[in-house]
């Protein structure tokens, strides 16, 4: 390993060493990576493992999507026939809907983040997480029956 | 509590300016994501309504929003992989000034020549 670097317990001395957002994190807690640091073990590491997993194949799926439909074609030659003859076939159903699904839970997971990170009263923090997965629950399963029930 | 002037004044180097835009642009491609499920759930009920909708997405200052919308979700992606490699392959730190560095080259040099393609599209 190159001398340089010093592993995950090395922590740099002074301010840099605090993020500003990690409002719990103490001067010494170790600095690992470049995001959210890995939790140890449970849900809360399959959701950082997600976020990762996710994100590698949206960013295949996501820049696809908008390669196709917003720069080759665009919004002036969409329409429903458009969506008509590209719902024929089950491929491009079953690239938006696992794109929908992925998408959509790791822009939920992202935002339950940010509530931890900004929203410091635990009633609040309630209120929002709840709001955030009814509302959440809704639109997966809107953009799903959407997807799947859609007949020309 | 943090306020928003320490987030802007928060001398972090160039991983706190990575840090915000991740985060700024992740809130607006969801933002966006939850719009769009509704006004494409829209087919669902035939051509018309659809093809009617339509014309908001066609009005020009969507179009600007649109080319808007794939910068945040190319940073995104790109920022992203970043994080990736460095969480996975902890010895990358000791270049991970580069690789922010290298995230905004990658993103500048396949942004504008789509964002200058999109916004002639627009013009025609």
């Amino acid at each position: 390993m190159d001398s340089r670097f010093r592993g995950n317990d090395y922590v740099p001395k002074g301010r840099v060493a605090m993020r500003p957002y990690r409002v719990r994190q103490k001067q010494g807690e170790p600095m690992n990576g470049a995001g959210r640091p890995r939790p140890e073990s449970g849900l809360e590491l399959y959701a950082w493992m997600f976020m990762r997993v996710s994100g590698v194949v949206l960013l295949f799926l996501a820049l696809g999507h908008l390669l196709i439909m917003h720069i080759i074609n665009n919004v002036d030659n969409i329409d429903f026939q458009f969506v008509a003859r590209r719902y024929a076939t089950p491929f491009w159903r079953t690239y938006d809907l696992v794109m929908l699904w992925l998408a959509l839970i790791h822009g939920l997971n992202g935002i339950r983040t940010l509530v931890g990170d900004y929203v410091r009263a635990k009633g609040w923090q309630v209120a929002t997480l709840a709001s955030l997965y009814v509302f959440g629950f809704i639109l997966l399963a809107l953009g799903s029956l959407t997807i799947a029930t859609f007949r020309p | 509590m943090v306020k928003l002037r320490d987030y802007l004044t928060y001398r972090g180097g160039p991983g706190h300016w990575s840090w915000i835009l991740h985060r700024v642009t992740g809130v607006g491609v969801f933002l966006f994501l939850l719009v769009h499920i509704v006004d494409i759930a829209l087919v669902g009920w035939g051509p018309g309504p659809f093809n009617k909708l339509l014309f908001l997405y066609r009005y020009p200052p969507f179009r600007v929003g649109e080319i808007v919308l794939v910068g945040a979700v190319l940073y995104h992606a790109l920022n992203g992989l970043r994080i990736c490699v460095i969480d996975f392959w902890p010895e990358a730190t000791v270049i991970h000034r580069k690789l922010v560095y290298a995230v905004g080259i990658v993103f500048t040099v396949v942004f504008i020549p789509t964002a200058v393609y999109m916004f002639s599209v627009i013009l025609k």
